[in-house]
């Protein structure tokens, strides 16, 4: 799919398939495209090119009204001038289904989301977490086909948020609808999905699990985006993907693995590490396997699970590592080497 | 910040306001007088209101005046209400701004030059002038002031409430009654209102355009106050006075109202 506003594209060629009954994340920068390619889904905007297939069928020129897909809005768009009850039930009398079902099914999704006690409420008179869950209820009571959630947690505050992380995901788990959540948060893509598509300027750069993205990245973007990392530049050594490579570094040849066809021989790419993959091991020898960078500790900072070590390495160019709690803490100043193990060093484009 | 007003200011309010509205307590305090000499009070007493109700031409007018008032108002309610939606719709189209500008005009128009044409205008049509050349004309220089009380209030309608209606399987047209119109309702009774209380008050365009037998209570008024001003002019003003207060209050307490 593509969209273009004017001549700008928004969503640049994406191309996606979303398994039934999966939870599938959205993450990238405000300005990505990701609200505008729910915004299609939905039916709020016409793809410039492209097709929505639902069940095999095209849903493209189908207006919003029609289609078996409903959206939970950021704002939460609940009807002002309706009770929490007739919020949930507004989608339901537009099915024209009798009475007594459509009470039936608005108690169901009431009881869904714990809000029993409330369902003759003004919107106005909920806190911020409760009207999240009557824009859920109001948007699951329809039982679409797939549910749309534009950052569906973004206006909740931090403690209620992770929460509200694990009861969304209780609440799919138990109605089996496929959810497609478009978020800001890496941490709230990596504990809410079960796949992440990542976004970049209009483009999907990278679809898969959490682990995938953490520790394969296709680009050096999303190696940045979820969790921290060290990147090191340089030219790139002969072979191609899903082979380990040569990567040559100011710091000297560093071996990596090459998941995504990171270029050809002696294009310059980047070297992602991620700190605690760092094998951090005091004195100036080398151990032997793989590679191993010498480096001078500057400071050590305790963080309860682990302890953060920043070590300068021999270009003056500073790298983290990270030990588990309970080892034995080494001093600033002293001479470590960094052992790069090859298979956890993987190799993106620069 | 002192919430207390300086003696002096305190004096200038007392001022201003007595400008304004000096001249109307007057009217009323002597729509209460028992003397039959305008300027000369003789205790209090209702019996010009009494005897208002016996003045067959007075309540004629008052008559005619209350079916333009309405009719206009209905009439520049639904059509101003459809202007303020055409010119909320977030694609801008061609001639927006031209269109906007053409709607608001008749707000600052000379009410001479509005009564002219129009008079103009139904001359050439060869239209009968009477009571419905009245309430065209003012449907016409209301219709604005609607337009742009609705307007006002769509501007703060939250865009996603009407996406999310559609979302839920409403078609464009039900989306509109069950979550538009609701939330816009408090408006369009105030523009209503608003039209209502501008029509009873108009005696120039109503001047012009109107035909035999259809004179409005300004106009009687107007053509009684050229012979001289009797008490029962007092009393009819005062009760005009008092329902385009409580019109126009209605109508600012309904556009002041949240949610």
């Amino acid at each position: 799919m593509t969209k273009r506003f004017g001549t700008v594209p928004a969503v640049e060629a994406v191309s996606l398939d979303l398994a039934a009954g999966e939870i599938f994340c959205l993450l990238g920068p405000s300005g990505c495209g990701k609200s505008t390619l729910l915004r299609m889904l939905a039916g709020f905007e016409a793809p410039s090119a492209g097709r929505i297939l639902l069940d095999g069928r095209d849903l493209a020129g189908v207006p919003p009204h029609r289609r078996p897909v409903n959206m939970m809005f950021q704002s939460y768009a609940l009807f002002p001038h309706m009770s929490v009850a007739g919020n949930i039930a507004y989608g339901l009398k537009q099915e024209g289904l009798a009475k007594a079902e459509i009470a039936a099914r608005t108690a169901e999704m009431l009881r869904l989301v714990q809000l029993e006690g409330l369902a003759a409420r003004r919107p106005d008179r909920l806190s911020g977490g409760q009207r999240q869950r009557v824009a859920l209820a109001r948007a699951l009571a329809k039982r679409p086909r797939v549910l749309l959630l534009d950052e569906p947690l973004g206006a909740l505050d931090r403690s209620l948020r992770e929460a509200t992380q694990a009861e969304l995901r209780e609440i799919q788990r138990r109605l089996g609808t496929t959810f497609v959540v478009v978020t800001h948060d890496p941490g709230e893509a990596m504990v809410l999905a079960d796949r992440i598509g990542v976004m970049d300027r209009g483009r999907l750069v990278q679809v898969g699990s959490a682990a995938t993205l953490y520790e394969r990245p296709a680009t050096r973007y999303v190696a940045g985006l979820l969790g921290d990392v060290n990147l090191i530049e340089g030219r790139l050594g002969p072979g191609g993907a899903g082979q380990a490579r040569i990567l040559d570094t100011p710091l000297g040849p560093l071996t990596g693995t090459d998941h995504h066809g990171a270029g050809e021989a002696g294009a310059s790419a980047v070297l992602a590490l991620r700190p605690e993959r760092l094998r951090l091991a005091p004195g100036s020898e080398g151990e032997g396997d793989g590679e191993s960078l010498p480096a001078t500790l500057l400071d050590a900072t305790y963080l309860g699970d682990r302890i953060l070590y920043r070590a300068r390495a021999a270009d003056g160019r500073v790298l983290r590592a990270t030990a588990p709690a309970g080892t034995a803490p080494l001093a600033p100043g002293e001479a470590v080497r960094l052992g790069v193990p090859p298979e956890a060093a993987a190799l993106v484009p620069a | 910040m002192s919430t207390r007003l300086h003696p002096l200011a305190l004096a200038a309010l007392a001022l201003g306001f007595a400008f304004l509205y000096g001249p109307i307590l007057v009217l009323v305090v002597y729509s209460f007088n028992a003397s039959r000499l305008v300027t000369v009070w003789g205790g209090f007493s209702t019996r010009w209101y009494a005897s208002l109700a016996a003045d067959g031409a007075l309540v004629t007018a008052t008559l005619v005046t209350l079916k333009v008032a309405f009719a206009s108002a209905s009439l520049a309610t639904v059509l101003g209400t459809l202007a303020a939606l055409a010119l909320d719709r977030r694609g801008r189209f061609p001639g927006r701004t031209l269109f906007t500008g053409l709607l608001v005009a008749p707000m600052v128009m000379p009410e001479v030059i509005i009564g002219l044409s129009l008079l103009l205008l139904f001359v050439a049509l060869g239209v009968d002038r009477g009571l419905w050349t009245i309430v065209a004309a003012h449907a016409t220089f209301t219709l604005c002031f609607v337009a742009v009380v609705v307007q006002a209030r769509l501007a703060t309608l939250d865009r996603s409430l009407l996406e999310a209606a559609a979302d839920l399987g409403a078609p464009p047209a039900r989306v509109f009654l069950t979550v538009t119109l609701p939330l816009i309702l408090p408006a369009v009774i105030a523009g209503f209102l608003l039209a209502f209380t501008l029509s009873m008050d108009d005696l120039v365009i109503a001047s012009f355009v109107s035909g035999p037998g259809a004179t409005t209570l300004p106009m009687r008024l107007y053509s009684q106050v050229r012979l001289g001003v009797s008490p029962e002019i007092n009393a009819i003003s005062t009760l005009l006075i008092a329902t385009v207060s409580l019109g126009v209050l209605a109508a600012s307490l309904l556009t002041a109202r949240r949610g």
